[in-house]
């Protein structure tokens, strides 16, 4: 404990604090939560908190899947290699495409080779009613840096989904090559205005985050997305946005498509996932430039496939993964948020680059965060079988 | 058979060593071959039957069969299956509901439920999931107190779209494949026209799938001509511009097509060389359908020009002379001799490159962009991103139909015997 | 093809088009093939040409994304030594006086994602040939008996893997397989390859059972040879050019097949073209063009082969002496 995590803490708590007035409940219980941390973190100067030890795990072997590409990098140089290290045990890394198919097929067969698996949250949550992953027992979590628990580390309503732990906040943001275009956009509404930003637009093939967007870019006030989007007219709203620039629109499915797209010149304006256009920037030197109004963040986290052959050895490595230091290390490597309040002060610089401070990349940075959505997945989880037929439709008409 | 004597019987019939009737020998001993060249068969044949036949078969029939609610729900669905549908939810029905729910919640099914009548009724989902948790503390009168945890419960649609789940042998998915909705009156509605899908994506399948094989014809039939008609040295060599991109694989042909036609791409670079375009307007020729043509028929066209050269090749070139002799024009003598020739050919050749491009979604998928989404990308999609299997086993099944009339036809018209795979 | 001496202007003028147009199509069937080989040895990450490799400029061009199919995926790829090393020994002509350090070579062969893509295509297709080959060649000699019973019916259920579209078998193997525990496994896909496989190998082994001439076996028969000698001695050689090119036929279709991987196969069990399509939708790097390059290297080797095999049979069937 020292005066580093106060800082940190105080920073969090401006970070909060600068977004509060966008009216949410969820964020005005996180700035009482971040005033709680500090108060905390105060408590225990000079005390000792109980931070992650490793066990010996020697001759264990460990299959983690995640989405590949910059982020299994990150993952790979914050979690896998120091546990490793630490623990002794074999972990192999493999990708997937996101979706519970795989996961699903698994389970269902009795015959489950992964061992822990990145999701996002809508998934994860799916995972959980229908029995894909195993519970989790939250007070097993290490306590921050800070000496806080684990429950008040997280930030507030993460740690809701009894089988899943996030790690990362990421978000949908839109972007463009700032030396083909001098005086870019600035907001949400200027991506759907194809009259004064001529040129293709980039879109991921999926009504996720893009009838947000649409609603947001039609003048929809982002703490009321979702009601508007709850009614029929609401969805016929942003569909009828989204139809101004469907004639420019090339879209795209993996992560790694946008940054590509952008280099090659195929769009002038794409979203994207923040991490993988600060990666272009910041590895590539790529002069893209990120535009964060109206981005839409969510989390990704990890789950433990039901019946997992090395289910105690993919507890250790979710409960090391999580702890601060780990998520902040991984903050160096990619621009996704920390879920741990805690982790927040410690994330410094890029990997390579040392001037490339790593805190105003993030999603959850004040400048960045002034209007910014949180993907709500219970309304996702219920409308997604509709909104995607619907979209699928549209996109074929 | 190696009974070679053969002497005569009492009733003049003929006898084998043995003495048994060289008649019965014989059947018999056919029988015994016919067993032997059956048990050679029989191997791959139950090895089909195993790996291929049941499991199409079982996925069929998840389209027409989904008992994940009736399964699940034991209490509730008989219940609701015999519900009229118009008449107010009954104080059993809830009772059963809310059994089924708190067991379905304890064995963790309730996700799956939920998912189930999601499906009918968007909303339901979380409906069912928040429900599901409170089941347990919940007491009688039940639909009460349903209703108190979320009035939802009170609204008939929702008990409707559970009594369109809670039916397990269901049209409803072959409905939904052909863009109508089943409702729990049991009729049949049309969608709303911005939902309408699925047939339209039958027609562009069917539609691209056509273009691709008239383009293979197109190039595939006088490069056959040429190959046959040369002599046999400078064929094999000219044959193997054909084999190569045969032989190699698929996705390399479509990454190469991606270096071709991106908009930095090869072609693109020498039209702005050459001068036919400026270098700010390149030709879009990829990820869209232009794309999905130019890829689609490199890749099959060597499936059209092998079946039509072998055929070719066994055209005596003497009918032509016959016909020219006979004071048949050029033109005359091609098209009334020979193309009729050549018909099965083109019907093995045309048949291939059809069903192959219906089936191969991959090359669309990567290089059609919005137009690239056809029928199989659905099904692909319903199998492994919305988990809605029922549906993608509708869709292949209406799939399946139209493929096997088409091969019916084909052996109607060509016959199957007629295939060669060069 | 040959133009008579008498051929009208007109003719002519139509001979010399039809050659054209067919050379158009040769150009458009061979060009994109041979256009990725110049462009895998770019040193830029781009699936064009840079005006240095125009210029034929030496630095323009680069082996790296040679280097980066053992690079990807490897947990220490970045042993600068090494590279060095694997450099010098590449173009020792793989000398084993250069011998890599240990640690590098089995860091590629267990980590490096290609290699593993390549160890499970040859795996994969090797047993799905054994299993296509083995059960196709018994089933074509039985169906190719005069004796045989509901020959038509049988023949299009066997023939059925190459009718059905691709989707739907696949579609259909990974919901039955996913309940008996066979998706996501070695096994599921090696199944499913074999069924595809078997058409082929029905089709070119009855082809060469036609021209077969039953009364060798007969000669043999009658020599005391019983029918496995006869089958092994007398049949097996003369079928062996239609099994062995059935085989090939079964082992191509199994190395190129993706739509079955897709749905079947764990990421563990990614093939070639299973990772190529993931290569192509999330990064499009001249990676794949490598990779892409030594495939047309090998499906040129195939060829030949074929084309050997070929002549062999019509060899030994006496149709060319």
């Amino acid at each position: 404990m020292n005066l580093k995590t106060l800082i940190g803490a105080a920073s969090a708590l401006a970070m909060t604090a600068s977004i509060a007035h966008a009216d949410n409940a969820a964020v005005k219980k996180a700035l009482m939560e971040a005033q709680a941390s500090i108060e905390m973190a105060m408590a225990a100067l000079g005390g000792g908190g109980a931070a992650y030890q490793f066990p010996s795990l020697d001759g264990d072997q460990l299959t983690v899947v995640s989405w590949g590409g910059a982020y299994t990098k990150s993952q790979v140089e914050a979690y896998h290699k120091p546990f490793i290290a630490g623990t002794g045990a074999k972990v192999v890394s493999e990708d997937y495409n996101g979706g519970l198919a795989e996961i699903k097929a698994q389970v269902e067969a009795g015959n489950v080779t992964w061992d822990i698996v990145d999701v996002e949250l809508s998934d994860a949550v799916r995972a959980c009613d229908e029995g894909l992953a195993e519970e989790i027992d939250m007070s097993a979590l290490p306590n921050g840096d800070d000496g806080s628990s684990a429950a008040d580390d997280f930030i507030a309503g993460t740690l809701d989904v009894p089988c899943a732990v996030p790690t990362i906040v990421w978000s949908t943001i839109f972007a463009y090559d700032s030396s083909k275009m001098k005086d870019g956009p600035k907001t949400i509404a200027d991506f759907f205005d194809t009259k004064k930003f001529p040129g293709k637009r980039g879109i991921r093939k999926s009504p996720k985050a893009n009838l947000e967007m649409a609603l947001m870019a039609d003048g929809v006030a982002n703490d009321e997305v979702y009601d508007v989007l709850g009614t029929d007219e609401g969805v016929d709203r942003a569909f009828a946005k989204l139809d101004t620039i469907k004639d420019d629109v090339v879209w795209w499915e993996a992560g790694a498509q946008p940054p590509q797209l952008l280099a090659d010149g195929e769009v002038a304006i794409t979203t994207a996932y923040n991490g993988r256009i600060f990666n272009a920037v910041a590895a590539e030197d790529k002069p893209f430039e990120i535009v964060w109004d109206g981005q839409v963040w969510d989390l990704d986290l990890w789950i433990i496939p039901k019946g997992a052959k090395n289910k105690d050895a993919a507890m250790e490595f979710l409960k090391f993964s999580t702890s601060t230091q780990a998520l902040a290390d991984q903050a160096s490597w990619i621009s996704y948020g920390p879920t741990r309040k805690s982790a927040a002060p410690l994330v410094a610089s890029f990997n390579s680059k040392p001037d490339l401070k790593m805190g105003p990349q993030m999603p959850t940075a004040p400048e960045n965060f002034k209007n910014a959505l949180q993907n709500d997945f219970e309304f996702w989880a219920d409308n997604q079988d509709e909104l995607n037929e619907r979209f699928n439709a549209w996109l074929a008409n | 058979m190696t009974d070679a004597t053969a002497t005569h019987g009492p009733d003049g019939l003929l006898l084998a060593a043995d003495g048994t009737p060289l008649k019965a020998k014989l059947h018999q001993s056919m029988k015994a071959s016919r067993r032997r060249a059956f048990g050679l068969v029989l191997p791959l044949l139950l090895f089909v039957l195993a790996s291929f036949i049941i499991p199409i078969i079982m996925l069929l029939w998840t389209g027409v069969s989904n008992d994940t609610y009736a399964s699940n729900m034991p209490r509730s669905a008989p219940l609701l299956r015999a519900w009229d549908g118009a008449s107010p939810p009954t104080e059993a029905m809830a009772e059963a509901m809310v059994l089924d729910m708190i067991d379905a919640r304890k064995a963790k099914t309730i996700g799956k439920v939920a998912s189930r009548v999601n499906r009918e009724q968007s909303g339901t989902r979380s409906l069912y999931t928040k429900s599901a948790r409170r089941a347990a503390k919940m007491e009688a009168p039940f639909l009460d107190a349903l209703t108190k945890a979320d009035k939802d419960w009170s609204d008939l649609e929702t008990w409707r779209a559970t009594k369109i789940a809670a039916t397990s042998l269901t049209p409803a998915y072959y409905a939904a494949a052909l863009d109508y909705k089943y409702t729990a009156d049991g009729e049949f509605v049309e969608q709303s026209e911005e939902r309408q899908i699925h047939v339209k994506l039958f027609w562009k399948t069917i539609w691209v799938s056509g273009a691709v094989m008239f383009f293979c014809l197109l190039l595939g039939y006088p490069v056959a001509y040429l190959l046959s008609h040369l002599p046999a040295k400078s064929a094999n060599l000219l044959m193997i511009l054909v084999l190569l991109p045969f032989w190699t694989s698929l996705l390399v042909r479509t990454t190469a097509w991606i270096a071709m036609l991106q908009s930095q791409g090869v072609l693109n670079d020498i039209f702005v060389w050459i001068g036919i375009t400026g270098d700010e307007q390149r030709f879009s020729l990829i990820y869209n359908l232009t794309g999905t043509l130019i890829a689609m028929t490199h890749i099959l066209l060597p499936f059209m020009i092998l079946p039509i050269y072998s055929v070719m090749r066994a055209i005596p070139p003497s009918h032509v002379r016959a016909a020219k002799s006979l004071g048949a024009t050029n033109s005359t003598a091609f098209w009334r001799v020979y193309f009729p020739a050549t018909i099965p050919g083109i019907g093995a050749g045309g048949l291939l490159v059809f069903i192959l491009s219906i089936g191969y979604y991959i090359t669309p998928a990567l290089v059609g962009g919005q137009d690239g989404q056809l029928i199989s990308n659905f099904i692909a999609y319903h199998m492994q991103r919305s988990l809605n299997w029922s549906l993608a086993a509708a869709l292949g099944g209406i799939l399946l139909a139209i493929v096997l009339l088409l091969y019916w036809l084909y052996d109607r018209i060509v016959g199957i015997d007629n295939m060669k795979l060069g | 093809m040959e133009l008579p001496p008498y051929a009208t202007l007109g003719q002519k003028i139509w001979h010399y088009t039809f050659y054209f147009i067919c050379a158009l199509i040769f150009l458009f069937l061979i060009t994109p093939i041979l256009i990725i080989a110049p462009l895998s040895f770019n040193a830029e990450p781009y699936f064009s040409f840079t005006e240095g490799m125009m210029a034929f400029d030496k630095e323009a061009y680069s082996m790296r994304w040679y280097e980066d199919i053992l690079a990807n995926g490897m947990v220490d790829p970045e042993q600068p030594r090494s590279w060095a090393m694997f450099r010098e020994w590449l173009w020792m002509g793989l000398s084993p006086m250069h011998t890599m350090p240990e640690g590098f070579f089995s860091d590629a062969w267990e980590n490096a994602q290609w290699v593993r893509a390549m160890k499970n295509s040859f795996f994969i297709g090797f047993f799905a040939t054994l299993i296509a080959t083995a059960l196709g060649t018994l089933a074509a000699i039985g169906l190719s008996r005069a004796e045989m019973p509901y020959r038509g019916a049988i023949m299009s259920i066997l023939i059925s893997p190459l009718i059905v579209p691709l989707v739907i078998t696949a579609a259909g193997m990974f919901y039955f397989y996913s309940q008996v525990g066979l998706s996501q496994t070695y096994t599921g896909v090696i199944l499913a390859h074999a069924a595809l496989g078997t058409p082929f190998v029905i089709i070119t082994v009855t082809a060469t059972l036609v021209g077969f001439d039953k009364s060798l076996v007969r000669a043999g028969a009658s020599m005391g040879a019983g029918p496995a000698r006869t089958f092994w001695k007398i049949q097996m050689p003369l079928i062996l050019p239609g099994v062995v090119s059935g085989g090939l036929f079964a082992f191509i279709t199994s190395f190129d097949e993706v739509v079955a991987v897709l749905f079947l196969a764990g990421p563990e069990h990614r093939t070639i073209p299973r990772q190529m399509y993931s290569g192509i939708r999330e990064q499009i790097s001249p990676t794949i063009l490598a990779v892409a390059t030594i495939l047309v290297i090998i499906s040129i080797l195939l060829l030949v082969t074929m084309e050997m095999l070929r002549r062999r049979g019509e060899r030994l069937r006496g149709i060319r002496s």
